[in-house]
């Protein structure tokens, strides 16, 4: 197929791969980037938030061209129980800024957009391309990749595995292990086609202003999960994401907990009337700082979700995969600046620089969380929901019940439900992690 | 308590767009006389839906469907239950938003 020898081959074209191709391209770097989908993004699903500044050290002038939807003005954090939910909101003019820091963009518009800068600094892109094999020599140095197309071995003086969660071909080579069932969760969402109009009056926004709501409590029936609605200009993002190792253990269905979400009383008038255009499920990697594997060795480097780094606490993964491919794109460019060969020694200075920046200082610090999340599932995913809300409505409703008789019931179903040293340990669990 | 979707999985896969590799079937079960407890997992599991049990009470999966989500790679491909891979370059799920 490609007889020619390459600086680097990139394989995936998803956020970190794009990132690591076009800051190698740049730099002069004779560079092969390869995706199993038809083109950029064909593959891929997000919810999906853009976080400006990581996007900004990529491509500076992002704003002029690149496929945003709205800039989010808007963060509400709802804790739900069956018909009711508890929320914080937060909104605030000062995110109506010249240059806004957080955006919701459609991933496979996105990844094509920057694919195609990919493209303009030069490197080739070949898409419809699966990579079938990593090529190690005798001494399991890799070498070169071998993909389903006639012929299909190409070699390089380096690899980049940018190749998502399943992350298939690092566990072939045994540089890592398969994602594990409790450090991953499985994702489904929707596309809510609505009008523009209808949008923004039923989310209060104007412009293109736009808002995020993020849900946890009963919807995902006790295990660790999450729902989430993103504003887009024309359309909703809607989805829910738990464990697989909970949908493994409780037999729910994926499209089950979506339609309960949907049909929540303070859900569906949000997409009440919508076309839903698309359905679509995805792995996310929530093993956090733990389950970081190996992130180099002879001949490659691995970034973004196929080396865990997602912080699942905050939401953020495509930034983390943007900032790791630029981050190893210029390690391997600084390597090969001093004429130094792609070893694991020179290539641990990806590592290094890594663990220089916010990637892995912000998965360090909850490195014990995910873990936390797990074990006390049902306590914080439905416990807790319940409670809260049977609280809130105790407490808003006047029916001539004295208010301290009301404070009095509402701390004693708590303990009721989880014991004062119940209640003291979660506390102080949830302190520890999140220090 | 698993509820019923309100909505059949069948129908939410004609809303997204394919190329279906006719024959070369990117995910296999492995024959078995008694499906394995995680085999059974991925008839819930699968946000797809493309495991079912057929009426001699084997797992199966028609691929067809799939999003390429990696669920049942995770659940069962360790164990030997299934054979897991992508499809062929461009074929399989094409996601016009994603
Ligand atoms: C529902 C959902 C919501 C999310 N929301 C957010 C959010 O709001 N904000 C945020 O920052 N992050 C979010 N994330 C996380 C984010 O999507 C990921 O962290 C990010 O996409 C990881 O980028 P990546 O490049 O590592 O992998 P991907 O973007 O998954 O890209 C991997 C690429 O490699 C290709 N590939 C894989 N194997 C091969 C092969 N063998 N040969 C050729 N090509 C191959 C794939 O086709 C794909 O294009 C969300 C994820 C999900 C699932
Ligand atoms: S990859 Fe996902 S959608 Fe495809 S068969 Fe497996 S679980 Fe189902």
């Amino acid at each position: 197929m490609i007889q020619e020898r390459f600086d680097a081959i990139v394989v995936g074209a998803g956020m970190g791969g794009n990132a690591a191709a076009l800051t190698m391209a740049e730099r002069g770097l004779k560079v092969l980037q390869l995706e199993r989908g038809e083109y950029s993004g064909s593959k891929n699903v997000q919810g999906a938030i853009l976080y400006a500044d990581m996007l900004e050290k990529l491509i500076p002038n992002f704003r002029e061209d690149a496929p945003l939807e709205r800039h989010l003005v808007e963060q509400r954090f709802w804790i739900l129980d069956e018909r009711s939910h508890t929320g914080i909101h937060y909104r605030s003019d000062d995110f109506n800024e010249e240059k806004p820091n957080r955006y919701t963009i459609i991933r496979a518009q996105f990844d094509k957009w920057l694919s195609q800068k990919v493209r303009d600094a030069g490197a080739t892109v070949l898409c419809e391309t699966t990579v079938t094999e990593l090529l190690q020599d005798s001494h399991g140095r890799v070498v070169g990749v071998r993909t389903d197309r006639d012929g299909g071995e190409i070699h390089a003086d380096v690899v980049v595995l940018a190749e998502g969660v399943n992350g298939v071909l690092g566990t072939g080579a045994g540089l890592r292990g398969r994602p594990k069932p409790d450090k991953v969760a499985l994702a489904v969402k929707e596309m809510h086609f609505l009008s523009r109009e209808t949008i923004d009056a039923r989310f209060n926004l104007k412009g293109d202003e736009g808002l995020v709501i993020e849900a946890v409590g009963t919807i995902s029936r006790g295990m660790t999960g999450m729902g989430f609605i993103y504003s887009n200009k024309e359309c909703i993002s809607l989805g829910i994401g738990c464990l697989v190792a909970d949908f493994q253990r409780t037999g729910e269905t994926p499209y089950g907990l979506l339609e309960g979400f949907k049909r929540h009383p303070s859900v569906a008038p949000l997409i009440e009337g919508s076309e839903v255009k698309e359905y679509s499920a995805h792995l996310i990697p929530e093993g956090g700082y733990r389950a970081i594997p190996q992130l180099c060795g002879e001949g490659w480097v691995v970034v973004g979700d196929a080396a865990q780094l997602n912080n699942a606490i905050h939401r953020e993964g495509s930034n983390l995969a943007m900032t790791s491919g630029r981050i190893a794109a210029e390690a391997i460019c600084l390597i090969r600046s001093r004429k130094d060969p792609m070893t694991a020694k020179n290539l641990s200075l990806y590592k290094k620089m890594l663990t220089d920046s916010f990637v892995i200082k912000d998965l360090k610090k909850y490195k014990d969380m995910p873990a936390l999340m797990h074990t006390h599932s049902q306590n914080f995913f439905l416990t807790y929901p319940q409670l809260f809300s049977k609280a809130m409505q105790d407490y808003v409703r006047v029916d001539g019940t004295p208010k301290l008789e009301k404070e009095k019931l509402m701390l004693s179903s708590f303990i009721k439900a989880r014991s004062w040293s119940g209640l003291f340990s979660d506390a102080l669990r949830i302190a520890r992690a999140w220090r | 308590m698993p509820s019923e979707p309100s909505q059949r999985v069948e129908d939410k896969l004609f809303y997204n767009r394919y190329l279906v590799d006719s024959g070369r079937a990117h995910i296999k079960v492995r024959p078995h006389t008694t499906p394995s407890s995680r085999l059974l997992s991925m008839l819930k599991a699968c946000p797809a839906r493309c495991y079912e049990l057929n009426d001699k009470g084997h797992v199966e999966v028609t691929v067809d469907g799939c999003i390429e989500c990696g669920t049942c790679r995770v659940i069962c491909e360790e164990s030997g239950d299934i054979e897991w891979s992508y499809p062929r370059g461009g074929y399989g799920v094409l996601f016009k938003f994603g």
